[in-house]
């Protein structure tokens, strides 16, 4: 088949041939077109990552190949290169490069003093936004560098896609080769792919001042391209908008900095009907099973950490387990995504020096990545993500001739790359010796024979006499060309035996030949003849330290107290407890609670259940779960999205951070849920993430399934910015009167968008197929929910005038705000509260940090609760959400409120203000099983979760949590050892540097690379 | 620049035009007899049924009532039975009184510019009319150590008694110590929202060996009699190498600790006291074996690494003190400071028995700052600062301040929270239906 299919591939190559040099350019002097034509033979070749075909002949012309097989036939006129015992592989293609690109010009970071950057700064009529950057197109700013592409080049790498990487929407990326060619010969595809990441890069435009606004901002993109494209007449012109429609048939790659991101730029995919591929950061081994949900294509790095040099256990202390597991688990991260069956490319881009591929790679291999799917990934994978799989990637008739030559099998630690050829140019690596002459050879000298094995490629071969099949002793070898020198010690296993056999010798076309001197000094010829391969050996002199090291364990989260296995509901009889259910039976005395299915069942005395597990409740207090009704833990990349006054379209639950020691901190003090509420820097900032606390579980696990949505509000000094310095003062609003006037535009406007679609549905099919449908505005979306009961307010509040003035807005527009939060002053209007219907999430005693809450005073919760307002305690602080049981009492000595009531202030009333009462906050038969049991009465100093269960798991027990912190010191003092191994073999270490872990406050302003903040952080 | 100014004076106003602190108590006229309470001495010694006399300001004496014959003509008797008596809290280590609000600049005077300030003394600036100083005796805390901040060396602190016209009524003990900061080995990169790994302090060094050049010129200093031009600063170190001051020095990371200390020994410096001190478990035996003690700050923190046990700052004092280290508990954040009562509940929940505890916010801090002759307990011949709670002075729960004396002085336990309290608690109950 492959015979008579060639003459013809050979033709159709031919056929396609582009003219070498380009031909619309005048040439000086006199036309030099040579012959390029080059057969490679009796080489390896790997035609494609699953074919090899042994003794094969590569035959290329003009740029291309022409065929690849064993029996080539190869015509006359052609420059033939003998390739015995080397390889040849695809040319290498690198998906993740900015290769011939200006470098992007980094701006000076914004200072407090520059105030703030409300528009786009990039001139002409492009995005609103400068951090959206559609309209770039990497070709035209593309230039062939020589200097740039050797160092690809000498890695092996032919083909690289170059983008520049800048921006959310950096626009297009060109496909490019590396040869030393003018711009216009080396472009395979000038528009071969779109680029998007969550980074703003170089805009220092104030919007987005997180992830989530970054993540928003993408949706409001992907709408107005839509839009905007949609309408004939176009209303104006922006640039961006067009091109980023005209990306969207393209492959689109999305640059994320870790691994819970590669699920949150895929669910933006998912919304708008883009798969893309998605190039991580080498950490995707920590949540195998989402990434695998996802079913994107993923590039990823090879960027191995050093080990942390651990010789000081003072500053060892302050590396993270997570940090030091991390250094163990990166190089397998390969191996458990192809194990996983997660297609891959690999990059070199995130490694800080280019020449640690190789070693990286290989060492990839050895941690149990299949060499096959090495090579897939730098050749297959990448041309098929890129569909340039009919030009790169492989070896067949009409692909580019790229391909390496190497030593031999190029994964294996001692293979030298020679050359890489590109587009039929050849680029020398390495001088390749004549010939490869790794073998088992046979030599006679004077009648005695030895088994003699050559291993290593030509450059750097190594002699050893075997004394069997398996082991053997190093000679001495010095191999020209033409002559060798060989001396060794003919049984060097007799030590009283120190003459040596020395021989030299000459190359005779097939063999070895020459004068050699015995031991005793005598001469006598000698032949050194090939025998045949010593690859059968070379399996079994694998030491057994060459073994696949095992891959430690990979907890979930991937920090202390991860759970290896996932932790699972059964069904729990709690036994003579007292239990405070929150319901008409108050506090029981001796009670039972069956917990079954992740629900609670029953409560009652005596109860019995066959097959449950047995907790014995005796002196111990049982209680429904905290809730937490104002918290920022488990947040990624800000809380705040500070950068403008109305942000209703940045989601918390697009952030949520499953990665958070706090979850773990916080389940230790009893909290079961919490809403993850947005900060509040501005006076309508974004929506509220409701989660459980299920430490383990990936981001989109934790969330609560059916609650209703939320969002931030915001009134006051933070979002007047009364204390961000003297140079923010541009924001509308900068005094409470205009913070009344941002929301009534907002709801202003979300009336008049309401009316607009009411309009836009209600137009006969005709008349709508002429219409244009209205912008679809994610902002006026999370607004008309609110109108529309279909969204519910927390607001941020201090001073009874504002929290006054907001319920009056309400009022107006006909809703009625949730809650107020933090509501200082709520005493001072707690009966219009009560009237309105609002609840009030409120500290137990924090005042004096601003202007704003000088009157505020721990008798607060209690004046609301006693006028009727259903009042919560919260937190908004990572370490005091885990003593809420403490606020919670502190209501008992302000305003003497009862056990009961103060208990349900941060149990059953979070639990009403967030809508979740049905399911959550009481002890009721039907309820969740979200469940603390204490050593003492919850609400005493003294009192301690025993264990905390959600959903009939229980998550934290503090048995368990002990046995865990003596694992976690076992794991240490292994990692340690591991680490100083390395450093005695002669590994590189790095210093240790200390994990600091960010815990947000309400007023924290920002998650991305931007700097105002407040110098205080005041609640 | 005006427009500044009236927007401060109108935020101010209200402050002024309300509830002013309370007055401060007459003095004791007639000795007091506090009968059948339960009394924590604050020396690890309870007595269920005692009897507190007080007289002319001071202890006169604390007896078993059960057994003793008193005589108590002349005293205002108090019946206390069935409450706990405590020996008033103090708050080491706080900027009570000098600082205000922290939003608003021109109420703070607790950090002065400049690295080496021996000289600035905190007791002067000390505002007694402060709004917060009532709000933190009625959860029992009577004395503070008012100390400055900021800089390497920031000047002097004083103990004072909450209850008083101005700072000179104030003082327990006048300049006690001096403050350092020492410098940390590690800083942190990256700015605090999206803070970068932390790297080792490239400044350290120097400003190690600046604090060893102004030591050595000290040192110099205090041995060279009479000196012809005098150095405010220097003067102010005097104290430190006779012993007559102490030297609290704040450090948190295992090795700052060790090189603080190691160098102020160097110089001679006598009383030694580590502050903040995070990881003080770490060179327990170096603090022990020093004799040093420490004032362990703020348990209700998150600990400092992901690994740290879940509750290691909560037991730390328990740590410490099993190791044989004098242990006191501070509170700094100001807005929170009045929560220091249950820094020692946290400390009793894990770990330290509770009188213990009660130790660490009483007579531990009373020697740590030097005061134990005065104040610390309730013993015989000591000033009569305590108070009385219905329950359980270290739990919130059960926290609540009937009475305090400073001085046998009995306090007006109002503050503008209570006020604010019974304004509007008397508006609703004066509102129909209520």
């Amino acid at each position: 088949m492959k015979r008579i299919l060639l003459p013809l591939l050979a033709a159709a190559a031919l056929l396609l041939q582009p003219a070498l040099a380009q031909e619309n350019f005048p040439v000086n002097g006199v036309s030099d077109n040579r012959p390029q034509r080059y057969a490679f033979t009796h080489a390896t070749v790997v035609q494609d990552y699953q074919t090899r075909i042994e003794d094969a002949t590569l035959l290329i012309e003009n740029g291309k190949v022409v065929a690849v097989g064993k029996n080539v036939t190869i015509p006359p006129g052609t420059t033939v290169h003998d390739l015995k015992g080397r390889w040849i592989y695809p040319g290498l293609v690198e998906l993740d490069a900015s290769y011939g690109l200006p470098p992007v010009e980094e701006k000076p970071r914004a200072s407090r003093a520059d105030g703030p950057q409300m528009e786009t700064n990039t001139p002409g009529a492009y995005a609103w936004n400068e951090a959206i950057k559609a309209e770039y197109s990497a070709v035209s700013d593309f230039n062939a560098k020589d200097s740039e592409a050797k160092a690809l080049r000498d890695l092996g790498f032919s083909t690289v896609l170059t983008h520049r990487h800048d921006g959310i929407a950096r626009g297009t990326g060109a496909l490019v080769t590396l040869a030393d060619d003018k711009s216009h010969n080396v472009i395979i595809n000038p528009r071969a792919s779109a680029h998007l990441s969550f980074d703003k890069g170089s805009s220092r435009q104030d919007y987005p001042g997180s992830l989530m606004g970054a993540i928003a901002l993408l949706r409001q993109i992907y709408l107005d391209s839509r839009w905007y494209t949609s309408q004939q007449e176009k209303p104006f012109v922006d640039r961006s908008l067009t091109a980023f429609n005209e990306q969207q048939r393209l492959p689109q790659i999305f640059e994320v900095k870790d691994m819970l991101s590669v699920l949150r730029a895929d669910k933006i995919g998912d919304e708008f009907g883009q798969q893309y591929i998605i190039r991580g950061a080498g950490d995707e081994y920590q949540r195998l099973d989402a990434i695998k949900a996802t079913g994107a294509r993923l590039i990823i790095p090879l960027n191995f950490q050093p080990a942390y040099d651990v010789s000081d256990p003072l500053d060892e202390m302050n590396v993270s387990l997570a940090d030091m597991k991390h250094w163990e688990m990166a190089p397998y991260n390969p191996m458990l995504l192809q194990q996983k069956g997660i297609e891959f490319a690999l990059t070199t881009d995130g490694l800080k020096e280019k020449k640690d591929f190789w070693t990286n790679l290989r060492k990839a291999v050895k941690y149990g990545l299949d060499k096959q799917t090495a090579i897939k990934a730098l050749t297959h994978t990448p041309a098929q993500l890129l569909g340039a799989g009919n030009k790169v990637g492989a070896l067949r008739g009409g692909m580019l001739a790229n391909f390496i030559i190497t030593s031999g099998d190029v994964l294996e630690d001692d293979a030298t790359i020679y050359e890489n050829w590109i587009g039929g140019k050849r680029y020398e690596l390495k001088a390749m010796p004549a010939q490869e002459l790794a073998g088992m050879y046979r030599l006679d000298l004077g009648g005695n024979t030895y088994n003699i094995e050559i291993s290593g490629p030509a450059d750097k071969v190594k002699f050893r006499l075997m004394e069997s099949d398996t082991t053997g002793h190093d000679m001495n070898a010095l191999v020209g060309e033409n002559l060798i020198n060989l001396t060794f010690s003919p049984a060097p296993k007799d030590t009283s035996r120190t003459q040596l056999v020395r021989l030299s010798g000459w190359w005779d076309g097939r063999n070895w030949k020459g004068l050699g001197r015995n031991e005793q000094g005598q001469e006598m010829p000698f032949t050194l003849s090939y025998t045949g391969p010593a690859k059968e050996r070379k399996q079994a002199d694998k030491k057994p330290a060459a073994a696949l090291p095992k891959p430690g364990e990979i907890p979930q989260p991937f920090l202390a107290y991860g759970q290896v296995k996932p932790l699972e509901a059964k069904r729990y009889l709690i036994k003579g407890a007292t239990v405070w259910t929150n319901e008409a039976e108050g506090i029981m005395q001796n009670a039972d609670v069956l917990v079954e299915d992740g629900k609670i069942r029953q409560i009652g005395t005596n109860l019995s259940a066959a097959g449950a597990e047995v907790i014995d409740g005796a002196g111990k207090h049982l209680t429904s779960g905290i809730i937490d009704e104002h918290s920022h833990i488990a947040i990624q990349g800000g809380v705040n999205e500070a950068s403008q006054s109305v942000t209703a379209e940045v989601r918390i639950g697009d952030v949520i951070n499953s990665e958070d020691i706090n979850i773990y901190r916080q389940l230790a003090g009893g909290v079961t849920a919490a809403q993850l509420l947005h900060g509040s820097a501005n006076p309508i900032g974004g929506q509220s993430g409701l989660i459980k606390l299920r430490w383990g579980k990936a981001p989109e696990e934790m969330k609560i399934q059916g609650a209703d949505g939320y969002i931030k509000f915001a009134l006051g000094e933070n979002v007047k910015q009364a204390n961000w310095g003297p140079h923010y003062t541009e924001r509308f609003p900068q005094t409470r009167m205009g913070v009344e006037q941002v929301m009534v535009d907002a709801f202003t406007r979300a009336k008049a968008y309401e009316q607009a679609w009411k309009d836009y549905n209600g137009l006969s099919r005709r008349a709508k197929a002429n219409a244009t449908a209205p912008r679809k505005d994610l902002e006026l979306e999370a607004l008309l929910q609110i109108l529309n009961g279909e969204r519910f307010i927390t607001s941020h509040s201090y001073v009874q005038s504002e929290i006054n003035m907001l319920m009056k807005v309400a009022e107006d527009f006909g809703f009625t705000i949730n809650t107020f939060t933090h509501i200082l002053e709520g005493y001072k209007v707690a009966d219009k509260m009560a009237k309105h219907g609002v609840g009030a999430s409120t500290f137990a005693d924090w005042w004096l940090y601003k202007m704003e809450v000088q009157e505020a005073i721990p008798y607060n919760a209690a004046l609301m609760h006693n006028q009727g307002v259903v009042t919560a305690i919260n937190s908004d602080d990572a370490e005091m959400a885990r003593r809420l049981n403490q606020e919670a009492a502190k209501t008992v000595k302000y305003g003497g409120m009862t056990e009961e009531d103060a208990w349900k202030m941060v149990t059953l009333n979070p639990a009403k203000l967030l809508h979740l009462d049905g399911s959550m906050g009481s002890i009721k038969a039907g309820k969740d099983a979200d469940l603390v049991l204490w050593n003492d009465n919850p609400l005493a100093i003294y009192a301690k979760p025993l264990k905390t269960m959600i959903d009939g798991v229980i998550y934290y027990d503090l048995e368990r949590d002990e046995q865990m912190r003596r694992e976690l010191q076992q794991e240490r003092a292994r990692l340690i050892l591991k680490m100083q191994e390395e450093k005695k073999n002669g590994g590189d270490t790095k210093p240790v540097a200390v994990k600091q872990q960010k815990v947000w406050h309400c007023e924290d302003l920002s998650g991305l690379n931007h700097v105002h903040h407040s110098e205080h952080e005041a609640h | 620049m005006k427009k500044l100014i009236l927007y401060t004076a109108l935020l101010g106003l209200p402050l002024l035009s309300q509830a002013q602190a309370p007055a401060p108590a007459p003095a004791q006229q007639q000795p007091i007899a506090l009968m059948n309470g339960i009394a924590h001495l604050g020396n690890g010694q309870v007595i269920q049924n005692s009897a507190i006399l007080i007289r002319d300001g001071k202890i006169e004496n604390v007896v078993d009532a059960t057994n003793a014959r008193l005589a108590l003509d002349g005293y205002e008797v108090i019946s206390v039975e069935g409450q706990h008596v405590y020996p008033g809290f103090i708050l080491p280590y706080t900027n009570l009184g000098l600082r205000e609000v922290d939003a608003v600049r021109s109420t703070i005077d607790d950090a002065e510019v400049g690295d080496f300030n021996p000289n600035v003394r905190s007791l002067i600036a000390y505002n007694t009319d402060s709004e917060v100083i009532p709000t933190v005796r009625t959860n029992g805390i009577l004395m503070a150590q008012v100390a400055p901040r900021g800089g390497l060396i920031s000047g002097s602190s004083s103990v004072v008694a909450l209850d008083a016209w101005n700072w000179e009524d104030a003082v327990v003990q006048e300049d006690d110590g001096l403050w350092m900061n020492w410098p940390s080995i590690y800083r942190r990169t990256g700015w605090w929202a999206e803070p970068g790994p932390i790297e080792k302090n490239k400044n350290y060094d120097k400003q190690k060996a600046d604090i060893e050049s102004f030591l050595g010129s000290a040192v110099a200093y205090s041995q060279g009699g009479k000196p012809k031009e005098t150095n405010l600063k220097l003067e102010a170190m005097k104290g430190l190498f006779d012993g007559s001051k102490r030297l609290y020095i704040t450090a948190n990371y295992a090795k700052e600790i060790v090189e603080a200390v190691k160098t102020a020994q160097k110089y001679g410096v006598k009383n030694i006291v580590v502050v903040e001190a995070e990881d003080a478990l770490y060179v327990q035996d170096f603090l022990k074996e020093n004799n040093i003690p420490v004032l362990v700050a703020n348990l209700h923190r998150l600990p400092d690494r992901p690994e740290d046990d879940v509750d290691l700052p909560y037991k730390l004092p328990a740590l410490l003190q099993k190791a044989g280290i004098t242990v006191g508990l501070l509170y700094d954040d100001l807005k929170s400071s009045r929560n220091l009562p249950f820094f020692a509940g946290t400390a009793a929940a894990y770990g330290v028995e509770r009188e213990e505890a009660l130790k660490m916010i009483t007579s531990n801090t009373a020697k740590i700052l030097g005061v134990d002759d005065r104040a610390g307990t309730l013993e015989k011949g000591k000033r009569a600062i305590l108070f009385v709670s219905q329950g359980d002075a270290l739990d919130m729960r059960t926290n609540n301040v009937s009475m305090a004396f400073i001085d046998g002085r009995k306090l007006n336990l109002t503050s503008r929270h209570i006020e604010l309290y019974e304004k509007f608690k008397n508006k609703y109950e004066a509102q129909p239906g209520q």
